[in-house]
């Protein structure tokens, strides 16, 4: 144990130069860190957003909601199917996830089979994504496979992801991080003073914009007596004159057919507006829609909401066009990057928000760094009280060392810190002690039972050994399980733990052992200094 | 007298297992106790430990109003016109603000079926109204029933899973019987850390799991260090009895023991001093947890060995005290 290879020295020299380099960045200052040359490391600790402020979002993606469209959707189509191959059926309708009709002359429960089995579309490997059965009674069953439904959803996930990221990068979010978490999850963490509430409203709002025609063929008063007439619906409204309209449902444009909107002033009412421009299926629909409704009312509708509803006063043909409602200049700007990033797929939902600004963060760090060296300070001490200038030294120096390894280490994988990882940071410099202590203290053993300062030293070294692997092994366990089943700042103070134990074995004992080694060389002392 | 170890002496002869019997009926009470509190009174999902919103779920805020002061009256109205469960709402102090003057925290539950992340807009914009512009919210989390609800089975499943693994790795590495009793020493420190949680009321919280895995770390290095010196004494007197190489293992152990639980708990002290209210709780626990460590691996770990019996070489494994006189 204590013969000293050259690889032992060669190792420790290397960690320790290895330490200060990666440690070094957190220490310049920003200005100096950018004039350094291109080969020096420059990252330095990635803290979490509980130190340096920020938001962190857990949204879902409403994959309920989206079965149940394609449910609907596919109800739809099957009606049209067999009224266009003029098939009388009945009882249509969903039956659970699936959906069935009765066919009512048993002769063409065939044609009806065929008919409905070209709805099925192929999936990625091959097969049909649609199944469909006889039952007795003439009817039919249409049943989604499984995998499809899976497919589609994780489609809609991914998508999500793309739109909710291009949405953050117009807000000019720096740094935001868009992660998928499970199935249907996405992750959203956001550094810095941002406004969570707005980028939650920009991130959750669905943005599916449509143009769609006011109906007058009825009075308010018989609207107001429940009349409202087929293909028609009635829709909330937010311009500020009338609270609620009767709009046709089908719509003339949405939101695909855009290629470009932005925030503007309306240059006579100087009031913020939207402006945007049609792509060239758009602009025909919509100058087609606008040349033979003039004098008549459109709507323009987000989410179901009404923004304004103004009256066509000539043919809108160039593709250009304006959304005038009740904006502020922010929520005209938020509308408009939501029509330039696109519509989510499905509703998503705001599971769980933790959001610390950047003030508080920075009072953490503040705590997180005084307890560190106070921490860190009562250990140096009490080892050099306890073991003397020289056994106590060599820890110290190895804690030391043990201190640059783990920052490095940190600022090398930007693991995330975070305020319970300092916590554990502060455990595992004492863990990392804890080695020191059971090399010593069985020196000290093996002394007693009579051996020689050298016999001594190496016993001491081997049988501390399993010792300290069985005794780390099991702190290494609990990180691990933390790691798997934590969250956020959980994981920060599960991976601290890990790097630290791992560089506390490699200091405590290398590091020790070569100090050791090479003061017994020099020294050849006769007795133990802590024995 | 310097170096300290020095002063410790060479060698103790405490007699351990003599007070056994005690410590081990201290340890029942202690464990039953906990157990009582922090169940009663059982209500969901965290029995009678103080649920904090990560498995309850629920809303917390904290505000600054400068330069207006907080009007605590107006903020409960608002609060309360917004059909919220379980209202809380408090001034607090901080260092620029000893007089508790402009900052307060809310929390609170949402009633089923609105969403929290939209009711939270709400809540501020209404807080925003009262207290004027200036009004800066410097912690915002929101958790919703569906992830609570996971955070807590998440919770449970790991500290399951942590003591689990540990007997794996203690059975693997040494004998069953020994896994047995570190298993047990683990299972008296996490329940004794929670009935000191539920006592003291503290919140229990991610944090709080994240802090009990820590202490099981630490609890199992404990009894491992102790366990180690136990089987190699094991192997190196064959003939002294059970009890006396357990009371011999452990005092061989002792220097170490008290220098290493002394450098967390002064590592951990700077921490509950300057970590600030977060990290205080979290440090306290772990205190906590690593004295209970210590203790168990002397009176609860080894006892059950003592208890069990081990085998010796070529010997059957004969415990000290049979626990049925049939066999």
């Amino acid at each position: 144990m204590l013969n000293l290879s050259r690889w032992k020295v060669i190792l420790v020299i290397a960690s320790v130069i290895f330490g200060i380099l990666f440690t070094l960045p957190n220490l310049l200052p920003a200005g100096t860190r950018a004039q350094l040359p291109g080969w020096f490391p420059k990252q330095t600790l990635n803290l979490g957003l509980d130190l340096q402020g920020g938001s962190y979002l857990l949204l879902e993606v409403d994959t309920a909601e989206l079965r149940k469209d394609k449910q609907v959707a596919l109800i739809e189509d099957v009606r049209k199917t067999l009224r266009e191959d003029q098939i009388e059926f009945a009882d249509l309708g969903a039956v659970g996830g699936d959906v069935t009709v009765r066919v009512i002359d048993p002769a063409e429960v065939d044609t009806a089979y065929t008919a409905l089995s070209r709805l099925s579309n192929r999936m990625a490997s091959g097969a049909a994504d649609m199944t469909v059965t006889r039952t007795p009674d003439q009817r039919l069953r249409l049943a989604f496979v499984e995998q499809a439904l899976r497919e589609q959803e994780a489609g809609a996930v991914d998508q999500s992801i793309e739109i909710i990221r291009r949405r953050i990068d117009e807000l000019g979010t720096k740094e935001p991080s868009i992660t998928r978490q499970g199935a249907n999850r996405v992750v959203v963490q956001a550094p810095g003073e941002s406004d969570p509430e707005r980028l939650k409203n920009v991130i959750g709002q669905t943005a599916k914009l449509t143009f769609q025609m006011v109906d007058d063929s009825v009075t308010p008063q018989e609207l107001a007596a429940g009349r409202i007439p087929p293909g028609s619906e009635v829709l909330p409204s937010t311009d500020g004159y009338s609270p609620a309209y009767l709009v046709k449902r089908r719509a003339l444009v949405t939101g695909e057919m855009l290629t470009d909107a932005r925030q503007s002033n309306d240059p006579q009412t100087s009031a913020p507006v939207v402006n945007f421009r049609f792509n060239s299926q758009g602009a025909r629909r919509f100058g087609e829609a606008t040349t033979q409704n003039i004098g008549k009312r459109f709507a323009i509708v987000l989410d179901e909401k009404i923004i304004s509803a103004p009256v066509i006063q000539s043919a809108i043909v160039g593709g250009n066009g304006q959304i005038s409602g009740n904006f502020t200049i922010e929520s005209a700007n938020d509308l408009a990057v939501l029509l330039r990033a696109g519509a989510l797929p499905a509703r998503l939902t705001v599971e769980e928000q933790r959001t610390v600004g950047a003030e508080l963060g920075a009072d953490a760090v503040k705590a997180g760094m005084t307890s560190t060296i106070v921490g860190f300070v009562s250990i140096l001490l009490f080892m050099i009280l306890a073991y003397g200038l020289l056994f106590g030294g060599f820890s110290v120096i190895a804690l030391l060392i043990n201190g640059l390894l783990i920052i490095a280490v940190m600022s090398v994988t930007q693991a995330t810190l975070t305020l319970p990882g300092i916590a554990g940071l502060i455990l595992t410099l004492a863990v990392a002690v804890d080695a020191n202590v059971l090399i010593y203290e069985r020196m000290r053993d093996e002394v007693r039972a009579g051996r020689t300062v050298i016999s001594a030293m190496e016993a001491g070294f081997s049988r501390a050994m399993s010792t300290i692997i069985d005794a780390n092994v099991t702190t290494i366990l609990a990180a691990l399980i933390m790691f798997q089943f934590g969250s956020g700042p959980v994981r920060g103070f599960a991976w601290t733990l890990s790097i630290g134990v791992i560089t506390s074995v490699f200091s405590a004992v290398l590091i020790t052992q070569v100090l050791l080694a090479l003061w017994f060389r020099s020294r050849r002392p006769k007795t133990l200094p802590i024995a | 007298m310097w170096p300290l170890i020095k002063i410790l002496p060479v060698q103790t002869h405490f007699r351990f297992v003599h007070w056994a019997r005690l410590a081990g009926f201290l340890s029942i009470v202690a464990v039953i106790g906990s157990l009582f509190f922090t169940i009663w009174p059982a209500t969901p999902p965290c029995g009678g430990l103080t649920c904090g919103i990560d498995f309850k779920g629920g809303t917390v805020l904290e505000f600054a109003t400068a330069p207006k002061p907080v009007n605590l009256g107006a903020a409960r109205q608002a609060l309360s016109a917004q059909r919220l469960g379980d209202v809380q709402l408090q001034a607090f102090a901080t260092a620029e603000d000893p007089g508790a003057r402009f900052h307060a925290m809310t929390r609170f539950q949402t009633p089923a079926g609105s969403n929290p992340a939209v009711t939270v807009q709400q809540v501020k914009a209404a807080l925003t109204g009262i207290h004027g512009p200036t009004t800066t919210f410097s912690r915002t989390e929101v958790v919703g029933p569906k992830v609570s609800g996971e955070l807590f089975r998440n919770g449970l499943m790991a500290l399951g899973l942590a003591i689990l693994l540990m007997l794996i790795y203690i059975w693997f590495r040494f004998e069953l019987q020994f896994g047995f009793g570190a298993v047990a020493a683990l299972f008296h420190d996490v329940i004794l850390t929670f009935g000191l949680i539920a006592v003291t009321r503290m919140e229990f919280s991610l944090t709080t799991i994240a802090a009990i895995l820590t202490i099981i770390g630490y609890s199992m290095n404990d009894t491992v260090v102790v366990f180690d010196r136990l089987r190699e004494n094991l192997r190196k007197y064959k003939k002294m009895p059970l009890r006396e190489v357990i009371d011999l293992s452990i005092n061989e152990t002792l220097s170490r023991t008290i220098i290493t639980g002394l450098t967390a708990i002064l590592a951990l002290g700077g921490l509950a001093i300057f970590g600030g209210e977060a990290l205080f709780g979290f440090s306290l626990i772990m205190m906590f947890g690593i004295a209970l460590g210590t203790y168990s691996s002397i009176y609860v770990a080894a006892p059950i060995i003592l208890l069990w019996g081990v085998k010796r070489g070529e010997e059957e494994a004969v415990p000290l005290k049979p626990a049925t006189s049939t066999r």
